[in-house]
């Protein structure tokens, strides 16, 4: 039997596999289509203090292997979800993480500590890199001071395991994980969606209400590897590594480049079993070459 | 309902005319219940350059043979590809997503106004809501007879009335220039329509004016069709709203048009 578990600081997920913020709402939405107990954690929706609408339809546009997307983080607000979807995910035995945004370091401080009365939430993950919001967001993942800044606040009020995802928007993003990981984040999780946009040359308009929007699916997969080589090699925590995972051997790809956990998002739309089949694909190819532990493979490169 | 994804056996891709096409799929287990206004989320495979799954409204459905039909009508590249499927392919589709239209009380009468792949749904109500046909008004839009869709095997199921921009069938003009439209619109007791964004905005003007009920169902682009992308949301009363799972289907007074 091989072991699927990895660990990041001291919270043991039961296998690497975990769907990504933005992709699968609070778990419950994808219950229908598979068992949520199977994953080894869910990154729940962005979550706000108070509740946002997003941005105006259309939030949307089909890629060349993949899509953008500008939602602009829709959500009804940390006290819509600790009354009406904490109570129906507290007792999954899965990771349920939060995903934490905020547009000023005060509001991401106040949501963390919400958050931190929640005992069934073991993680938080520090979204510092939405590229759709005007405020916050992006802007804090991208100038090392500014990403210190906010994990400095938020450490300083959390203790257990802080995950912080990074954006692909920057010059270095080896960078921003060694500055974040100084100021004791526990894992980054990278990368988040590359700023794009799509145009429609009949009408010479933007097919994005917000002009650019964020690029995810297999279009971003070697970008996105390159990145998690890149952070593997410049930093000591764990690294989650996503973009453009499609099935098992893209999510062992990421492993090997130094990933310890990977997420799956895009292709959750696309048919939301995959994360599963992941998983069961991960176990089998550890099987076939004789493996006994997942987290063997992390940054196994051979070069 | 619980919703699924599963790979479907087509058994039968019949044209209809020169872009509409009926696509019947079979599965290996019995089918939910499916309703009126509900649709699926269908994977194009062999359009490899087209990443995301393509939504349609489902047409009919045969419980006893395990088979629903959709409606395609080629609007693009996925579409397109689809049409070229033949019987015994497997295809990929999640389903069933979404809303349904609310079904008429006993002695209704109803208004169905369809136009383009709009029409499936009308057809699909039509049929099973349950009403004596004599109750029941279809009017369908098109732009021309050469894309009328043939409605011969739901004609037991109500009185249809149609229009086409030329007046190569029926009354010249749209939906709303019809008599049984502009004339009778009062006398309903209940309005759906489903169709190009202009002719349902026109029905629901109609119907507000006259204060009749009335459903539209929404066709936003979407990329998941199960409520987690939130890209297809259409502006509410109560703010952004899902079209895929707080919709398709919405009433009116919802809406902010």
């Amino acid at each position: 039997m091989v072991d699927l578990s990895v660990r990041i600081k001291d919270l043991l997920f039961k296998n690497p596999v975990l769907t990504a913020s933005g992709t699968c709402g609070f778990g419950e939405e994808i219950a229908d289509f598979i068992d949520l107990t199977r994953l080894g954690g869910v990154v729940m929706k962005g979550t706000t203090l108070n509740p946002r609408q997003g941005n105006d339809y259309p939030r949307m546009a089909e890629t060349p292997s993949g899509m953008l997307n500008a939602v602009g983080l829709q959500n009804k607000g940390v006290d819509n979800f600790i009354q009406n979807i904490y109570p129906n995910i507290r007792d999954i035995d899965s990771n349920f993480i939060v995903n934490v945004n905020g547009s000023t370091i005060e509001e991401y401080v106040e949501l963390t500590e919400r958050i931190n009365e929640l005992d069934k939430i073991p993680a938080i993950e520090l979204n510092i890199s939405c590229p759709n919001v005007k405020e916050g967001g992006m802007a804090f993942g991208v100038s090392c001071p500014s990403a210190e800044a906010v994990v400095r606040a938020v450490r300083s009020v959390y203790d257990k395991p802080l995950i912080v995802k990074l954006s692909p928007n920057v010059t270095d993003i080896s960078e921003i994980a060694k500055a974040v990981e100084g100021q004791g984040a526990d894992s980054v999780s990278l990368v988040n969606t590359f700023l794009g946009m799509v145009v429609d040359a009949n009408s010479r308009m933007p097919v994005l209400s917000t002009i650019t929007g964020g690029l995810s699916g297999p279009a971003i997969k070697p970008i996105a590897l390159r990145m998690v080589w890149q952070v593997y090699n410049a930093v000591k925590i764990p690294v989650i590594g996503m973009g453009g995972i499609m099935n098992a051997t893209d999510a062992i790809e990421f492993l090997i480049a130094g990933a310890s956990a990977v997420q799956v998002g895009t292709a959750i739309f696309i048919d939301p079993t995959i994360p599963v089949q992941i998983v069961d694909g991960i176990q089998n190819y550890l099987e076939i070459n004789n493996i006994q532990s997942v987290s063997e493979l992390t940054g196994s490169l051979q070069i | 309902m619980k919703k699924t994804v599963q790979e479907l056996l087509l058994v039968e891709n019949t044209q209809l005319n020169h872009d509409n096409f009926k696509l019947v799929l079979q599965a290996s287990t019995p089918l939910p219940e499916m309703f009126p206004g509900q649709f699926v989320n269908v994977e194009i495979k062999k359009a490899t350059e087209i990443f995301l799954r393509r939504p349609f409204s489902i047409l009919d459905v045969d419980y006893s043979n395990n088979t629903f039909s959709l409606l395609v009508k080629i609007l693009g590249r996925g579409s397109k590809v689809l049409t070229t499927y033949q019987a015994g392919d497997k295809i990929s589709v999640i389903f069933p997503l979404g809303s349904r239209f609310t079904f008429p009380k006993e002695n209704d009468q109803v208004l169905l106004v369809g136009g383009g792949s709009g029409v499936a749904p009308m057809l699909f109500l039509a049929k099973t809501c349950g009403l004596k046909p004599e109750n029941v008004h279809v009017l369908i839009g098109a732009r021309s007879i050469r894309d009328h869709v043939d409605v011969e095997s739901y004609k037991p199921y109500g009185n249809y009335y149609f229009t086409t921009e030329d007046g190569s069938l029926g009354e010249k003009g749209f939906v709303t220039h019809h008599p049984v439209f502009s004339d009778q619109l009062g006398s309903f007791d209940k309005i759906y329509t489903c169709g190009p964004d202009l002719m349902m905005k026109a029905v629901a003007k109609a119907a507000a004016e006259k204060q009749v009920f009335c459903e539209a169902s929404l066709e936003n682009m979407m990329a998941c069709g199960f409520g987690v992308c939130l890209c297809c949301v259409e502006k509410t009363v109560d703010g952004n709203q899902c079209v895929c799972t707080d919709g398709p289907v919405f009433n009116i007074n919802k809406l902010t048009w």
